[in-house]
């Protein structure tokens, strides 16, 4: 059935399309979407796409690698530096863990150890493509699973160099000539060990000296030239260039790139970067997933259906055990233990890497490595059905519940809705209640709500910008809603929709920067609260007053400046239109910045009002008196 | 030696030459408190405790501000309206300010010539003060003729330094505990009725 390549790309491009919207329409993840598409259009259903799934698979991958490079972009050397101790001890955990029992599992089944060996390599690595993309579109990042998440998946990445550099070890026959596939077996394998170590750690510091010497002013040099898509072409360049090294010397392409991203993290062309390869990342990702869905062999399915059904089941409750103990080792709350859970219990994309090497190595027979590709395969494509039922059913009732008993009992609902109850919200929170006035709060962080609750305030938990949510917190009756969201995407999301669905209740909205402000004035907000602008007026007046200028006068003065600035944010909102490209942006930002001061100095140091002023009357008197 | 309290309220200090010079005398004096309200209070939020204390621990409170549309700024208002409590400062039990002594210093732009019943402004300085001599009897204090800088807008240097001079020896008189209507050259504003404030001594 299959055809030309173009007609491949057709079917994976008609695919995401048509199934993504399908998935987003009815609420739910695009990973599962894509996953979906995949095993629609594969070999087994309609067909499009032939067994060549798994060589997609492995080009695919690089949407991994891209995505770990701009997680480093967002993590500064010395953030990741603090996360050393979580990564090892929670990552090495749950390794250990899982790989003990599940080896005790795949022998109690009868597999010969060096088989159970491996297998509980595979079992033990997570999907960081799922489980990181699942995080990103929820905003779960910064969460407290999220964090943990990311730590075990950093660690999985590291530790799967040394499950490549076992693998051979363990292998039946001799070495099976060079493959270099993917970052299993080498040139340097060729080399004795001390080299090998070196080779290693010179091609980390490479990435390091070279992220700092050769990235940035490259970087610098194609800024100048002007010339969009060779912004596009250096950070590609980039990312292949360290996943190419990586490769050389065995490490794990996605972990360089990680590396290669945290070093850029603190270059001014980081926001460049990020917005350049997103697209491509996304992209990618999606072809890996649905690369995964066409993967799923339903002849071996068939074949051996019992076993294949208790092996996904068996390996899902497994790997939830462990981490579920982690969670409660590392004392997370209820809600976080169980999305934790949930999000890391299916084997990841490594487990193909390793299945594929060992089978080369023949540690593996073909019907062995078939089983476990599909149990794997299976296993990330009921991630996201799984995260759905314990996000709907189970945590609406466990642990922090989504709303609680009285909430329901017809309370009296408050005209007021607070979203967000951060260092922002909270402040805005508190002084409402000295007023006597109760905003009813929606937040996601499940040990805040706690909290909230045993101080008496009434508090929805979970997402936002889920209708049902905001319809149970009471917005169709509510006068006003009240954003103090960190996360601007969320914010404007929630703006939007509030704006559509329920246009008559009033939007106060936190703005983190003016930028954020001429978004939301162009979104038809009214009522812009800048966090940046009252608060630092302050300073600079209390600077001032050091210098010995009045402070009655200053006060006056801020009043004023606080007031231009905000006329001056209405007029400039027009003319800001958000551009997509950072370069243009940033400009488009100076120039914005520049027409401020410019107007600053127009209307002078101090806009002179003769109030209490008597020099003008004694000017105009010493006239008078002069005729 | 008797504490003097010196409650100064400008909008626009910085701009008053004639102030400026005046506050010289008081500022940085042994025995006399100089409280400058409008840099205290920039918002306006009185802390009416810590006036309350300050006033308790004063024996002599001089009200020291321009003269504005016949009246005082609008912080030193605030003052009054905020810190002056019923039951505190007047009223039953109200004794709080009970003989302590009260001055009022105040400069204006316009000079002698027309606060009078034929100058422009028809009205003497004292009756416009009225309203504050009342404050201050209500809450059982002295109110001493008021002593008034006037014409500041055409003031020369000299005049300026006399001026700050007779501020200095106000506030010695004051500080002894001595009367300041006798003080030689100063403009005092001297129609107070004498008989009510006879009451009060």
């Amino acid at each position: 059935m299959t055809g030309s390549v173009l007609f491949e790309v057709i079917a994976f491009l008609a695919g995401a399309v048509i199934c993504v919207s399908i998935a987003k329409k009815l609420g739910l993840s695009a990973v599962l979407g894509y996953l979906f598409a995949g095993i629609i259009i594969g070999p087994f259903l309609l067909g499009l796409v032939g067994e060549e799934g798994q060589d997609i698979l492995h080009f695919a991958e690089f949407g991994v690698v891209m995505m770990l490079f701009l997680i480093g972009l967002e993590i500064e050397p010395k953030d990741f530096w603090k996360m050393r101790k979580t990564i090892l001890t929670m990552g090495g955990f749950q390794v250990a863990a899982t790989m003990a029992l599940s080896y005790l599992l795949f022998s109690s089944l009868g597999y010969q150890p060096k088989v159970a060996f491996t297998f509980s390599m595979a079992v033990a690595l997570s999907s960081t493509a799922i489980v990181l993309q699942t995080l990103k579109e929820k905003g779960q990042l910064k969460s407290n699973y999220g964090h943990a998440s990311f730590s075990i998946l950093l660690f999985q990445d590291i530790i799967v160099i040394f499950m490549l550099g076992i693998l051979p070890l363990l292998s039946n026959s001799q070495q099976t000539g060079n493959n270099d596939d993917h970052g299993g077996a080498s040139f340097i394998e060729t080399l004795p060990i001390w080299a090998q170590t070196i080779a290693i750690i010179a091609s980390v510091i490479a990435v390091i000296v070279a992220g700092r010497y050769l990235f940035v002013p490259m970087l610098r040099v194609v800024a100048r030239t002007g010339v969009r898509e060779l912004l596009l072409a250096s950070a590609l360049l980039i990312v292949f260039g360290i996943a190419f090294l990586m490769e050389l010397v065995g490490l794990s392409p996605a972990l360089g790139a990680f590396l290669g991203g945290v070093v850029l993290a603190t270059s001014e062309f980081k926001h460049e970067l990020e917005s350049n390869l997103e697209p491509f990342k996304n992209l990618l990702l999606g072809l890996f997933f649905m690369a995964v869905g066409t993967s799923i062999n339903f002849l071996v399915i068939a074949n051996n259906p019992a076993l294949i059904g208790g092996l996904v089941i068996g390996i899902v409750i497994l790997k939830g055990i462990v981490l579920f103990l982690i969670a409660t080792l590392f004392r997370m709350h209820i809600d976080q233990r169980l999305l934790l859970t949930i999000a890391l219990a299916q084997i990841g994309e490594f487990a193909f890497v390793i299945l594929t090497f060992a089978f080369q190595l023949n540690i593996l027979e073909k019907e062995q490595m078939d089983v476990l590709l599909v149990v794997t395969a299976i296993s990330m494509a009921l991630t996201p059905i799984l995260a759905l039922i314990n996000e709907r059913v189970v945590l609406p009732n466990v642990g922090t519940k989504e709303m609680e008993e009285s909430d329901m009992d017809g309370v009296e609902k408050s005209k007021v809705i607070l979203v967000g109850f951060g260092h922002f919200g909270s402040t805005v929170g508190r002084f409402l209640r000295t007023y006597g006035v109760e905003a009813t709060i929606l937040d996601y962080s499940s040990n805040r709500v706690d909290l909230l609750r045993k101080m008496g305030f009434k508090v929805f938990y979970g997402d936002a910008t889920r209708i049902e949510l905001l319809e149970a917190a009471g917005i169709e009756d509510a006068d006003v809603l009240i954003v103090a969201i960190d996360n601007s995407d969320k914010a404007f999301a929630l703006v939007k929709m509030v704006k559509k669905q329920f246009p008559h209740v009033k939007l106060m909205v936190r703005a983190k920067n003016r930028y954020d402000a001429y978004d939301l004035v162009n979104m038809g907000v009214t009522h812009v609260y800048r966090e940046t602008l009252d608060t630092s007026v302050k300073l600079a007046s209390d600077v001032l007053s050091d210098m010995g200028f009045r402070k009655y006068t200053l006060h006056r003065q801020a009043q004023k400046f606080i007031q231009s600035d905000e006329e001056s944010l209405r007029r400039l909102a027009e003319q800001f239109h958000h551009e997509e490209n950072y370069i243009a942006k940033s400009k488009e930002e100076i120039a914005a910045q520049e027409q401020l001061m410019v107007e600053d100095r127009e209307r002078g140091r101090i806009d002179i009002d003769h109030l209490w002023d008597s020099e003008q009357m004694r000017l105009q008197k010493e006239e008078r008196d002069g005729e | 030696m008797k504490t003097v309290l010196v409650l100064f309220a400008h909008p626009r200090f910085e701009q008053s030459r004639t102030n400026k010079a005046l506050v010289q005398a008081a500022i940085n004096r042994e025995g006399v408190t100089f409280h400058d309200l409008y840099e205290v209070y920039p918002d306006f939020h009185i802390d009416i405790i810590c006036e309350k204390k300050l006033l308790e621990s004063h024996d002599v409170i001089i009200w020291h501000h321009p003269f504005y549309w016949y009246s005082c700024p609008p912080l030193m208002k605030q003052w009054i309206d905020l810190v002056l409590e019923y039951d505190w400062a007047y009223g039953p039990n109200g004794n709080a300010l009970s003989g302590k002594t009260c001055l009022q210093v105040i400069t204006t732009g316009g000079s002698e010539k027309v606060y009078k019943e034929d100058g422009k402004n028809v009205y003497t300085i004292n009756q416009f003060l009225r309203p504050f001599e009342q404050t201050v009897r209500l809450c059982k204090m002295h109110y001493l003729t008021p002593y008034a800088v006037m014409g500041t807008h055409q003031i020369t240097d000299e005049q300026l330094t006399r001026h700050v001079h007779q501020y200095d020896q106000i506030l010695t008189k004051l500080q002894q505990g001595k009367p300041i209507e006798q003080l030689k050259n100063c403009v005092f504003q001297e129609d107070i009725p004498e008989e009510l404030n006879m009451e009060n001594t």
